[in-house]
């Protein structure tokens, strides 16, 4: 009985781990021909490991676009992602606070707002938010995919503040302003220390979907030299730019690499984020 | 007493506090969502090539959509693309949450792995990744070909496929349901088992009787969510197929095409709006459904 336990317990892993496996192999894959000299990529494909390594894709691959390097694209992502995701963290705190603890007429009604943002996705935004944009001259500047985020667009992250706060006992406002704190003070003083968890899984998943969000730089950006990593990847793997594969898989690699970083750092909070709120990853 | 509060005093009641503190969602709320969809919502009724001003042209493009086969495809391709990725992908999810469920020392390994494909899958990287594997002289040819050397090429991303090959991108992204799937499953009464086992119930039963039922709002959940996204899916279509295939033409990409590419703004404010009420729609049905399968303890 013992015996056929420990044998189903060997084939479960042998099984999940082959899984495993089948599901990231495509990343794998890219990262191993990254490494690989790029004459031979696509010759030697079903051989996943390099029989000669070599850094020369990435090297090529670097230069760029035009006088451009990944350099510069990267502290373009960089600028941006930071940017909206410090905006967000700010401005979703804020409002959550108002609407999960003071009493104010229309906090029911901005609620309701808040959920809508939610049902409202930006592919149908796009063309609207464009136009005005457009109107207020904000196209080919940071602008559009910035300075929305400081004004708490994004309402699940305003919900998932709301819900953190909502665990975080009362008897701790009021005894703050029994001894005289304002309600601002309260958040600054009380509220803020505590939601930082919470903040945490919020700044990930901000900046990870700034990071990857191609259609706002294909909307908003002109000049090469603002492009972010996703635009610049783009233009970079587009066939008519381009025909080696070696620094294309290079560059992919290498843009992927601060998420994955982020990833496997606060993969805890990340994995509590999802299960809590149930936002998407 | 009440009446002769300063300017200071007001600013530090709760109401005051409250409505301070919301500012910002307000000015967000307004100045980038409602205006700009109102605005939009002129401009459906209009010609407008972003350039000149847009001049009144009443249902020109409402009845232009409708009778372009371009718009049709599109829908046809979001619609195949929205109804068999998404089913298939809640059900995988749910599958390997099952699986995943027993614990291990490895098994936080395992979940990271099987999670990662969701958190970099919109990624142009992995969108780059996928075209080269599926095209004629890609990845997949030569590895089958490399097993079976009579087997003859392939074009995974000919008209007919490349949908299937999208759809498969999806699916591999199935770790953001599987984990909300995951944290369901541990919240369901242990006892309940046991007493579905007192009552002589397998475990295929048991999975069928007592976790299927409570799971319920986690399934509703989970498609809810992954309809919607699937049905204004850009970015895989738009570095996959490049947007020139009708199969594979998503609405967002047909919208972004008249927009950008046609130049035709009004029409494709109409779009936008078209895209908000069928979303509307299809979120209704699914909510009016509910308490038709969902159980509700």
């Amino acid at each position: 009985m013992r015996r056929k336990r420990i044998i189903g317990t060997i084939i479960y892993h042998i099984l999940v781990a082959i899984g495993a496996f089948v599901m990231i192999y495509p990343l794998l894959w890219m990262v191993f021909s990254s490494f690989k000299p790029t004459q031979t990529i696509f010759a030697t494909a079903s051989q996943m490991i390099p029989t000669e390594w070599t850094l020369d894709n990435y090297i090529t691959g670097w230069k760029g676009l035009q006088r451009y390097t990944f350099g510069t694209f990267f502290a373009n992502s960089f600028i941006i992602a930071m940017g909206a995701t410090i905006g967000t963290l700010l401005s979703s705190s804020v409002v959550a606070y108002a609407l999960q603890r003071l009493n104010f007429g229309l906090k029911k009604v901005l609620f309701a707002c808040v959920l809508s943002t939610m049902m409202l996705p930006a592919q149908i935004l796009m063309i609207p938010q464009y136009l005005w944009f457009s109107n207020l001259g904000w196209v080919g500047t940071y602008y559009p995919m910035i300075l929305p985020y400081w004004f708490a667009v994004q309402g699940f992250f305003v919900y998932l503040i709301m819900n953190f706060i909502g665990g975080i006992p009362k008897e701790l406002d009021e005894a703050a302003k029994i001894d005289g704190c304002s309600y601002y003070g309260i958040f600054a003083r009380i509220i803020l220390p505590l939601v930082v968890p919470s903040l945490i899984t919020c700044a990930i998943f901000s900046f990870i979907w700034r990071w990857d969000d191609f259609l706002s730089a294909l909307l908003y950006v002109r000049s090469v030299k603002m492009y972010p990593v996703a635009m610049a990847l783009k233009t970079f793997t587009d066939p008519t730019s381009s025909s080696d594969y070696g620094a294309m898989f290079a560059m992919s690699t290498l843009s992927l690499v601060p998420i994955t970083i982020i990833f496997l750092i606060f993969q805890k909070s990340l994995v509590e984020g999802i299960a809590s709120s149930g936002i998407k990853g | 007493m009440e009446s002769k509060k300063t300017f200071a005093q007001k600013l530090s009641t709760e109401k005051a506090a409250g409505y301070i503190c919301s500012v910002p969602f307000v000015i967000g709320f307004l100045g980038f969502m409602l205006i700009p969809m109102v605005i939009s919502l002129y401009y459906a009724f209009c010609d407008y090539d972003i350039v000149s001003p847009p001049v009144f042209s009443g249902l020109k493009n409402l009845k232009k959509a409708f009778s372009e086969p371009r718009f049709w495809m599109s829908l046809r391709a979001t619609a195949y693309f929205a109804l068999i990725g998404t089913p298939l992908k809640v059900i995988f999810a749910l599958i390997v949450a099952l699986i995943l469920l027993r614990n291990s020392k490895v098994s936080g390994i395992y979940r990271a792995v099987y999670y990662m494909p969701s958190i970099i899958g919109g990624s142009v990287a992995v969108a780059f990744l996928w075209k080269r594997m599926f095209q004629p002289d890609g990845t997949i040819n030569r590895v089958i070909r490399s097993v079976f050397p009579e087997y003859k090429l392939i074009n995974w991303l000919a008209d007919e496929r490349a949908i299937w090959v999208l759809i498969l991108l999806t699916v591999w992204q199935f770790g953001s349901s599987m984990l909300i799937f995951l944290s369901s499953l541990k919240q369901i009464n242990q006892e309940l088992y046991e007493a579905a086992e007192v009552d002589g119930a397998n475990k295929w039963k048991q999975f069928w009787k007592v976790t299927l039922p409570l799971l319920t709002p986690t399934v509703f959940f989970n498609l809810l969510q992954q309809t919607i996204n699937s049905l204004l899916a850009f970015t895989q279509s738009w570095v996959i197929t490049g947007g020139t295939q009708d199969t594979t033409r998503f609405y967002a990409v047909y919208q972004y095409q008249e927009a950008f590419t046609n130049r035709n703004a009004g029409y494709a404010s109409c779009l936008a709006w078209i895209m908000l009420v069928l979303v509307s729609i299809v979120t209704f049905l699914l909510f009016k459904s509910r308490s038709k399968w969902v159980y509700d303890a």
